[in-house]
Formats: C-alpha cells, sequence, structure tokens
C-alpha cells in the first residue's frame, strides 16, 4: 500500500506528485497502464477533473482506480461543473473509498473545451471549497448539518507564481492559506526566480504548507507558442522557446524532458520549493524518464 | 438598461412565414438606445420585410407601432387598434415586452425579434457591455463598484482565477478586462485592499426565488 500523502507531506522528502489524465471513452486500459507504470514511482498521483472542460471519465472514478491499484490518488475537485450539493455528496463518497487527498480548484471556463453551449456552475469557488473540506472534516455539512460520518481531508490547492499582474493572484493565495492548505500544487512554472519569489511569499504566511512547483513539459517551439496563446495561465518565456527551436527535428520529446528534469534538479538543489508536480499531458508513459534524467528514481 | 441584439433576418423571416399581415412592434426605452428595437429599428425591419416578400413574389402587408414602454400594459394598450389588424407581432422589445405582450392578447401568436442579452451600459457609440446580473444579493460595496458576479466570466468572489492573462485580461477573451483585476486596482486607488482580503462565504443564489417579485416597500 501507498504511504498517505499526508505522512509524506510531513517529511523532509522532496515530494514527487504526477498526473493521470483520464479517458475519453469507457476504456479504461490506458489509465491502468498508466497507473501501474508510475504509482510507486511518486508519491501522489492526481487526477484531472474534466480538464480544460473537455468531457472525460470522472476524476472519482480514476481515483478509485488507482486506490484498487495500491497508488495513492489526488482528487482533483473543480467548481465548474457541480454545485454545493453535487460536490459535497463526491466528497462523501470519496473519502468512504479510501480517497483522501483533495485538491481544490477553480476549473477553466466551459468556453476553452468541447463542451461550449453547457450552463457552468461555479457555485463555489475555489477559497470557498477549501472552507468547504474544513466544514465537513469537522463532521458537518455546509447548511450546518451533522453527518453520520464525517471526512478527513489532507487539502491541497493550485496558484499561478507567473500571474500578471501578479498582486491580486497573492492575495487569492493568501486566502487560500488562511483558510487552511496542506499542500500547493502551481501551475506551470518556466521562471524558476517566480516560483522562488512565490514560495518566499508562502513562507512568510504558513511555514507548514508544501510547494511543489508545477512542471508541463513543452516538447516544441510551436506547441510553446500555442500554449502561450491558448492554455489559461501558462506563461513560457521566449529564452525557453529559441533553445527549443534550436533542437534538431526529431528531438523535440528528448529536449523537453532534458529541460524539464533540468528545472527539477535545481528546484531540489536550490530548495526552491518542497516538490514537484509532473503534468505531462497525453505522455504519462514519458514521466518515468523525467524522474530518471532529474535523479529521482 | 436592458441590452438586447436583433434575431438574424433569416430566423425572423421564418417566424413570420404563414402571415399575410404582421405587426412590427418596437419599444422606445432601452432597446431604443442600444439600436435594436426603437421606432427606427421598427422602420427598417418593416422595409426589410416588404422587400423580402417583394422579391418572393408574395404578399404581405406590414403595420408598424412603437410604445414608449412594452413592458406596461397601459403603453401597450395603446396600439391595441393594429394589434387587432395583425396575424401576428414581432416584438423588438426585450423579452419582457414580448411577454407583456403575448399576455395581453392571448389569441395573437406574438414573436421575438431580439434576443435580450444583459443589464448593461455604453461602453462607447455602438458597444455595450455587462454591468448586473441582478442577482437580488448586491455585492458591490465590497468590490469598489465593479460587479464579479457577471464581469467576471467564472462569477468568482474571492479574486481571479489563475487562467488571468498577462496584463490583466480575461481567460477566455483577451478583450475583455479580469473583473478581479479592476477590482483589485480600484480597491487599490482608494486605499481599501483590505476589502480584497476578506473572505467572503458562498452566495445565496437564491436571493430572488425565481420567477421574482418584488413588492413596493411600504411608507
Amino acid at each position: 500500500m501507498a504511504k498517505p500523502f499526508r505522512e509524506t507531506l510531513k517529511t523532509k522528502k522532496f515530494v514527487v506528485t504526477a498526473e493521470v489524465g483520464p479517458v475519453k471513452g469507457s476504456n479504461i486500459s490506458k489509465a491502468i497502464e498508466h497507473i501501474e507504470l508510475l504509482k510507486d514511482k511518486v508519491d501522489g498521483l492526481n487526477v484531472t477533473d474534466n480538464q480544460s472542460s473537455v468531457m472525460r471519465y470522472p476524476s472519482l472514478g480514476i481515483c478509485l482506480l488507482i486506490k484498487e491499484h495500491g497508488g495513492e490518488p489526488i482528487f482533483q475537485v473543480t467548481c465548474r461543473d457541480r454545485n454545493r450539493l453535487a460536490i459535497q455528496a463526491d466528497l462523501l463518497f470519496a473519502y468512504s473509498r479510501g480517497i483522501n487527498n483533495i485538491l481544490c480548484l477553480t476549473g477553466d471556463s466551459i468556453d476553452v473545451g468541447d463542451h461550449k453551449e453547457a450552463k457552468q456552475v461555479f457555485d463555489l469557488d475555489s477559497v470557498q471549497l477549501i472552507h468547504l473540506v474544513h466544514t465537513m472534516n469537522s463532521g458537518k455539512d455546509m447548511a450546518g448539518n451533522e453527518l453520520d460520518g464525517g471526512i478527513d481531508f489532507c487539502i491541497g490547492t493550485t496558484a499561478t507564481p507567473s500571474a500578471d499582474p501578479l498582486e491580486p493572484q497573492l492575495i487569492k493565495v493568501e486566502k487560500k492559506l488562511k483558510a487552511g492548505v496542506n499542500f500547493i500544487q502551481t501551475q506551470a512554472v518556466y521562471e524558476l526566480d517566480e516560483l522562488k519569489r512565490f514560495t518566499e511569499f508562502v513562507r512568510g504566511r504558513d511555514e507548514k504548507v508544501k510547494i511543489l512547483g508545477g512542471i508541463v513539459p513543452v516538447i516544441g517551439a510551436k506547441m510553446a507558442a500555442y500554449m502561450n496563446e491558448n492554455v489559461p495561465g501558462i506563461f513560457i518565456p521566449q529564452h525557453l522557446i529559441d533553445e527549443l527551436a534550436q533542437a534538431p527535428k526529431g528531438t523535440g520529446v528528448a529536449k523537453g524532458i532534458e529541460i524539464a528534469a533540468r528545472m527539477i534538479r535545481q528546484m531540489k538543489e536550490e530548495k526552491i520549493c518542497d516538490g514537484v508536480h509532473i503534468m505531462f499531458i497525453g505522455r504519462e508513459e514519458k514521466v518515468p524518464d523525467i524522474l530518471g534524467a532529474a535523479g529521482l528514481l | 438598461m436592458i441590452i438586447a441584439e436583433r434575431k438574424p433576418m433569416e430566423e425572423i423571416k421564418q417566424l413570420i412565414a404563414p402571415y399575410k399581415r404582421v405587426l412590427v412592434a418596437g419599444c422606445e426605452t432601452c432597446v431604443a438606445v442600444c439600436w435594436a428595437g426603437g421606432e427606427k429599428e421598427v422602420g427598417i425591419l418593416a422595409s426589410q420585410f416588404r422587400l423580402a416578400r417583394r422579391a418572393e413574389g408574395s404578399e404581405i402587408s406590414v403595420l408598424e407601432a412603437t410604445v414608449e414602454r412594452q413592458c406596461e400594459r397601459e403603453m401597450v394598450a395603446e396600439i391595441k387598434d393594429k394589434v387587432a389588424e395583425a396575424d401576428a407581432v414581432i416584438s423588438l422589445a426585450c423579452g419582457s415586452g414580448v411577454q407583456t405582450m403575448a399576455e395581453m392578447f392571448e389569441d395573437k401568436p406574438v414573436f421575438p425579434g431580439v434576443n435580450t442579452t444583459f443589464i448593461g451600459m455604453p461602453e462607447r457609440e455602438g458597444l455595450w457591455v455587462e454591468m448586473c446580473g441582478a442577482c437580488g444579493d448586491c455585492f458591490l460595496d465590497r468590490t469598489g463598484g465593479v460587479c464579479p458576479v457577471v464581469r467576471c466570466a467564472k462569477g468568482l468572489l474571492n479574486g481571479p482565477c489563475g487562467g488571468t492573462r498577462k496584463g490583466g485580461k480575461c481567460e477566455i477573451d483577451p478583450d475583455k478586462d479580469c473583473a478581479w483585476v479592476l477590482i483589485y486596482r480600484r480597491l487599490e486607488k482608494q486605499g481599501r485592499l483590505d476589502l480584497m482580503r476578506n473572505y467572503y462565504a458562498p452566495k445565496n443564489y437564491r436571493a430572488v426565488k425565481r420567477p421574482g417579485r418584488v413588492r413596493a416597500a411600504k411608507a
């Protein structure tokens, strides 16, 4: 059995989490492959929740699979698709089945996804969601009713250290820290100075919360330009785009892995953060290569 | 005011296809100011109907009438004779005006000629922007007079999402400002940023029990 993520966070270990993207369809064989490949190499496996507003197999379903296969799932919950009743119900279900870690996110807008005419919910925001988990952790629901069997989640959230302007973002991070979180998995970072400043900001307010720097490997200059334009919260600097452009044809993936591993090594050696969260969307099978190159295997 | 946009001509033509005498009914209040359904737009749509039918070689008699406010029964009553003459009515008022007409003339088909879009204001000539979602639980005192409920694409109450674009633009549209960046700048200017640091609990989304009813306060 995997070590509870909450326990891992209490150690001095450089924490490593990766992402399993749910499949589009009911064929879960690919997800099982990724779980088997990664579960013993990382401290926790995040499962995205209709990522980028694209309808997929549910986060909760893949979390259960991870549990069944002996991994440690981190249940990502966005506020976009469920109101407060549905979210609370899902939390009860998750906890009752041994899923003990939650990542509270706002969620991308419906407009970026594949069901652009859907009604978006956002009954809660991410700060309110964190408060909700604490309320339920204390044995009550949001309406103040007693629960017959409460929950006890290890709570995480996200932040964008490269936001511009940064100050409004930091005010929100402060609210999340006040609400109480055990860990922060940042949006992808490419400028480590920005992550360093972010860590210092959080440390000044909460020494215990663990910060996992977000790694999204970029495998080509074109992809970088596309991501800058289309992926919310991603800002890839020109010097990295130039480095990718200079890579010989056919070596994009290797270059992307090399850059990611280099960043992870620097994060660890210079103690820029407490760990990393690797999101290699659609290329989960390459995550061990990054871990190997970064000296984390 | 209430902002609306005229429906595409093809859609309106389909609505009136079975009828030979059609009344185009305008409203001189909100929809006149946003160039969607005032007297001038009534005249334009009526002419388009006549031209279109002539091109098809089919007959139509188009009547025109505009009232001061189509959402008030007394004002709508002023055009009852014209309604009586028509087989169907195309209303260029907001949804409230269309429904007032439909309720007053129950035996007559009343169709919307515009899509009612939002409560807003003119940002510059020919451009209107949304300002209020009529949530029934006004939050503007806490946000420097910028409404996050409708001006934030996600209606967030405790700060911006992580998707804000460079320079403080919205995740979904680089032409729109991030409401939380606007709120931040406004409150900073006023030295009231503490308001943004407060935690705001989930909103009461049932402040108005739909369908809404408001009674005048007793004096």
